[in-house]
This record gives C-alpha cells, sequence and structure tokens, in this order.
C-alpha cells in the first residue's frame, strides 16, 4: 500500500477482564479506501471500532487516526479528534425525537454557528446524496430499515468527515436496500475522499465494493488480501468464511464435553 | 450445612456491597450531571422542551387527582367537625393538610409515575437503541445535552405542579363543602386565611415539593442512563424509578418535616 496512512493499528490487544478480545492486531488503512473487517458474530469486530472511536481503551498497543494515538488523548481532544470520523450503527441509531431534517442537521447546530438557511441547504444536499430529500419533513418511526440507514448514512456525512464506521451496514436489508447502501458508500467514499471501514459479515455485498479485506477469528487477523485474492484464497478459514460452509476452521459445535457425556451413556454402559 | 450458611452470608454481603457501590455510582453521576448543567443554562430552548413534556403533560393528573384529594378532604373534615359544631374551620383543614403535606407529597408521588417513569423509559430506550453512544461519537457529550436537561426541567416543574396540587385541593374542598354542602362561604376562606401562615406553612411546602423535584429527576435519569440496554433492563429501571422515588419521597417527607415543624404550635 502506497498510498497515505490514515489509521494505523499497532499489535492492539484488548480484553474484558481476563477474557481476550483482540490479540495482537496489526492493521494498516490508507486514505481513501474501503477497507472490509469480516469475522464471525463475537470475534471483536464492533471491539475494534470501538477502540477506533476512542470509546473503550485498549489493553496494550494502539490505534493512531491521522497521527493521533487515539487512547492517549484527554477528553477535549478526543472530541475534536471525533468530529473527523462518522459512525454508522447497525440500525442507524436515529434520534427517534427529531425528524429526518434535525436529525442531518444534529452536529451542524451542535458543533458550528452556521446560519439555519446555510445548514438548510447543507442538509438538502447530504440528503440528495442518499436519495432521500424528499423525506426531510419525516420521521424516524416513518421509515423504512433501509431508509433509516441511508438518513443515518447522511447524518453521519454531516460534517464530511475523514473517516467514517460501519457498522453491520447490511443487516436485515431486502437485496435492493442492501446494494443501495453497499453503492452509496463506495461512491461517497470516492465523491468525498473519505476513508470508509465496514464491519460486515456479509462477504458477497462487500466484496463487491471493498478495496482490501482483513478477516479477524479469535481476536487475531486470521487472514487478509484484496477482493481478488481472498476470492481465490485456499486458506480454510478464508474459504470457509467466502463460501459460507457450516464447518471448518470455525467449529459447528460449541466447545462440550463429549456427547456421550452428556447424555449420561458412558457410565451406564461403558 | 455450614457451606449454606456462608454462602448465604456472602449474598448478604454481596448485595451490601452492591448496593453501596450503585449508591456512589448515582451520587457520581449526579455531580457529573450538575457539573455537566452548562449547556442547559446556555441553551434554554433545550430545557423548555423538556418542560412541556414532564411538566405540561404532567398537568392533567396533578389537576384531577388534586381536585377529588380536596373534595375528599373537605368531606371527611366536615363529618368529623361538624359533630363538635366548627364545622366552619373546615377550610383550614384542607389547606393546611394540602399545603403542608398532601399537595407536595402526592404530587411527588404522581410526577413520579408520570413524568419519572417516562424519563427513565426514554432514557433507557436511547442508551438500549445505541442512540446515546452514536450522540457520543459525534463528539456530542449525552449526559449534557439529553440528561441535565431534563433534569432541570423536571427541578423546575415539580414546584409548580404541587402548588396546582395544592390549589386544585382547597377548590375541591370548597367546591364540597361550601357549594354543595353550605357551609358559610366567608368564614370557610376567613378562618383559612388567619391559619395559614406563609413563611411555616406555604414556603415549607414549597421546600419541600422543590426537594422531592431534584430527588425523584436524580433518580429518573440515573435508572434510566445505567439501565441494561435491554427490553428487561429498561423495564426494571422503570420500575425501580417509582419504587425508589416513592420510598425517597416519603423518607425525605419525615425528615423535612420533623425539621421544619419543631416548635411550631
Amino acid at each position: 500500500m502506497t498510498a497515505e496512512t490514515l489509521i494505523e493499528v499497532n499489535d492492539l490487544n484488548f480484553s474484558y477482564g481476563a477474557r481476550a478480545i483482540l490479540k495482537g492486531i496489526q492493521m494498516s488503512m490508507p486514505r481513501g479506501q474501503v477497507v472490509a473487517i469480516m469475522g464471525g458474530s463475537g470475534s471483536g469486530k464492533t471491539t475494534l471500532l470501538k477502540l477506533i472511536g476512542g470509546t473503550i481503551q485498549p489493553t496494550s498497543g494502539y490505534v493512531k487516526f491521522a497521527g493521533e494515538v487515539v487512547h492517549e488523548l484527554n477528553r477535549d481532544a478526543l472530541f475534536k479528534l471525533r468530529r473527523k470520523m462518522g459512525m454508522l450503527f447497525q440500525f442507524g441509531a436515529l434520534f427517534t425525537d427529531l425528524s429526518v431534517f434535525d436529525n442531518v442537521a444534529f452536529q451542524m447546530r451542535e458543533h458550528t454557528n452556521l446560519p439555519e438557511s446555510m445548514i438548510r441547504d447543507l442538509v438538502l444536499m447530504k440528503l440528495h446524496a442518499v436519495g432521500l430529500r424528499g423525506a426531510h419533513h419525516l420521521m424516524p418511526n416513518e421509515l423504512s430499515g433501509g431508509m433509516a440507514r441511508r438518513v443515518a448514512l447522511a447524518r453521519s456525512i454531516a460534517l464530511d468527515p475523514m473517516l467514517i464506521m460501519y457498522d453491520e451496514p447490511f443487516t436485515g436489508l431486502d437485496p435492493i436496500s442492501l446494494s443501495v447502501i453497499g453503492n452509496l458508500i463506495r461512491r461517497l467514499t470516492d465523491a468525498l475522499g473519505m476513508t470508509s471501514i465496514v464491519v460486515t459479515h456479509d462477504v458477497q455485498e462487500s466484496l463487491k465494493i471493498v478495496d482490501y479485506v482483513y478477516f479477524i477469528a479469535d481476536g487475531v487477523i486470521a487472514a487478509e488480501g484484496t477482493p481478488k485474492e481472498v476470492r481465490e484464497s485456499i486458506a480454510p478459514f478464508v474459504h470457509q468464511f467466502v463460501h459460507g460452509e457450516e464447518d471448518g476452521p470455525v467449529p459447528f459445535h460449541y466447545p462440550a464435553q463429549t456427547y456421550k457425556k452428556d447424555l449420561n451413556l458412558e457410565d451406564n454402559f461403558a | 450445612m455450614p457451606n449454606r450458611i456462608v454462602s448465604s452470608i456472602q449474598n448478604i454481603g454481596h448485595r451490601v456491597i452492591e448496593s453501596v457501590w450503585r449508591l456512589g455510582v448515582a451520587s457520581r453521576f449526579f455531580i457529573l450531571v450538575l457539573l455537566k448543567s452548562g449547556t442547559s443554562l446556555r441553551r434554554f430552548n433545550l430545557v423548555i422542551r423538556e418542560l412541556y413534556f414532564t411538566g405540561v403533560l404532567s398537568l392533567i393528573i396533578i389537576v384531577v387527582s388534586g381536585l377529588f384529594v380536596g373534595m375528599v378532604l373537605g368531606l371527611q373534615g366536615y363529618e368529623t367537625l361538624q359533630k363538635y359544631g366548627s364545622e366552619s374551620a373546615v377550610g383550614t383543614l384542607v389547606a393546611l393538610s394540602l399545603v403542608r403535606e398532601l399537595g407536595p407529597v402526592v404530587a411527588a408521588l404522581l410526577f413520579a409515575s408520570r413524568a419519572g417513569s417516562a424519563i427513565t423509559a426514554e432514557i433507557g430506550l436511547m442508551k438500549a437503541t445505541e442512540q446515546l453512544a452514536a450522540m457520543g461519537m459525534m463528539a456530542v457529550d449525552p449526559i449534557a445535552r439529553v440528561v441535565a436537561p431534563r433534569f432541570w426541567a423536571g427541578v423546575i416543574s415539580m414546584p409548580f405542579l404541587a402548588a396546582i396540587f395544592s390549589v386544585m385541593g382547597v377548590f375541591g374542598g370548597y367546591l364540597v363543602t361550601v357549594v354543595f354542602i353550605g357551609v358559610d362561604e366567608g368564614s370557610f376562606w376567613s378562618q383559612m386565611q388567619s391559619a395559614v401562615d406563609f413563611r411555616f406553612d406555604i414556603l415549607n411546602g414549597f421546600i419541600k415539593s422543590c426537594f422531592f423535584g431534584v430527588a425523584v429527576t436524580a433518580i429518573a435519569v440515573f435508572e434510566g442512563y445505567d439501565a441494561p440496554p435491554t427490553a428487561e433492563g429498561v423495564s426494571g429501571a422503570t420500575t425501580r424509578t417509582v419504587v425508589t422515588s416513592s420510598l425517597v419521597i416519603l423518607g425525605l417527607d419525615f425528615i423535612l418535616t420533623a425539621f421544619m415543624f419543631r416548635g411550631v404550635s
């Protein structure tokens, strides 16, 4: 990777008490790319996003964003840094007491002194980019799941961030909404010169739009590569994940004592 | 057997430590809310919006309950007082019971179940649907933007609601005793006027309702913010808000009364 690095993750470890979630993660994300982080449920993908956003502290190692080590910043500096980041939560996390318009305008009103007429124009432009200019007067409970996520996307690009993190953006969407969101992520990244990190387990949709993929399993990076390399990979884990096979390096069964023992067969018949 | 005893003692200890710890967390949260109230004061329209939801929307239950409590007081008071031929003192009875005790206490209990539970449920659901986390990621502090305005709105509305409750109660008492039963109107009002003291009765009632307002709203916002982000978590927190605030209101009322009415004849 030759482009300038926006995010550098170095030997990152994180644990909840004694349970290690991330073990020595090493990543480098250049500006202007869409990077996917894939892995099964509970593999620590969302934790990684939280560490990049600075909402939790690493046990050791660091995340560097635009040259600053995230966990070393004080509160004010961290809040300043977060203005350069946007995050799209799994189900949008729109403010349910505000209209679509006010949701998108939220950050502009909180962080800038722009006059209301300019905010109006900016909000309509952001909503136009996600195709929902006509829905600006609706309340979040009047939106479908796909629309809510597009509004949340418009809200997260409100202040033209350098980075947007997407936490499972494809979950629970119909095929049309799914490809709309996928294409939006790609188009907005290119048009606004941002960097995007997509945490997902939707392999087929994300491989269409991303530049680079990391696979996380059991807290370590199990594999990485471009979509082409990933599709052709013969590494057992990647093969299992990309093709959705039931059993493989990721076992079907949760660790347990032997089946016979659980059914009390060994004591009686052994 | 000894094992069982040890484990039950451990259980008690665990619960005690847990409660003390939680009280500490709640106190720290309360101080944080106070420290981060600057935004609410600078942008007072945030508080005004919440005043509508906590104060104005509680009006109907306060007005109706106040009216009925006053009517019952008038009726019961008249029944007893007329045996001694002093039914004209019924106005004093109604007014003193209301401004000293029933106004602040019953209004606060109603406020806890109407507005307190709503505040807890709203903040809890905002947390469960990641709205608070999203706000944090947008570099906006949820305590300053969401919690503090709701807290101040509750603190401001409570004394007004208690006062309205008392006024409606006195009106209810008047309606029953003077209009329906026929107690002399002049003595009803004049006895009330001479018996109710501004400093001891009305001011103390007002101070009580301020304490209750702080207590109920502080409990409500803390329970909401602290609620586990699940359906059971939010419903449990809502219940705890109503139960804890009710107990705190009654306990506080006893303490405040003991201090306020010492040596008052």
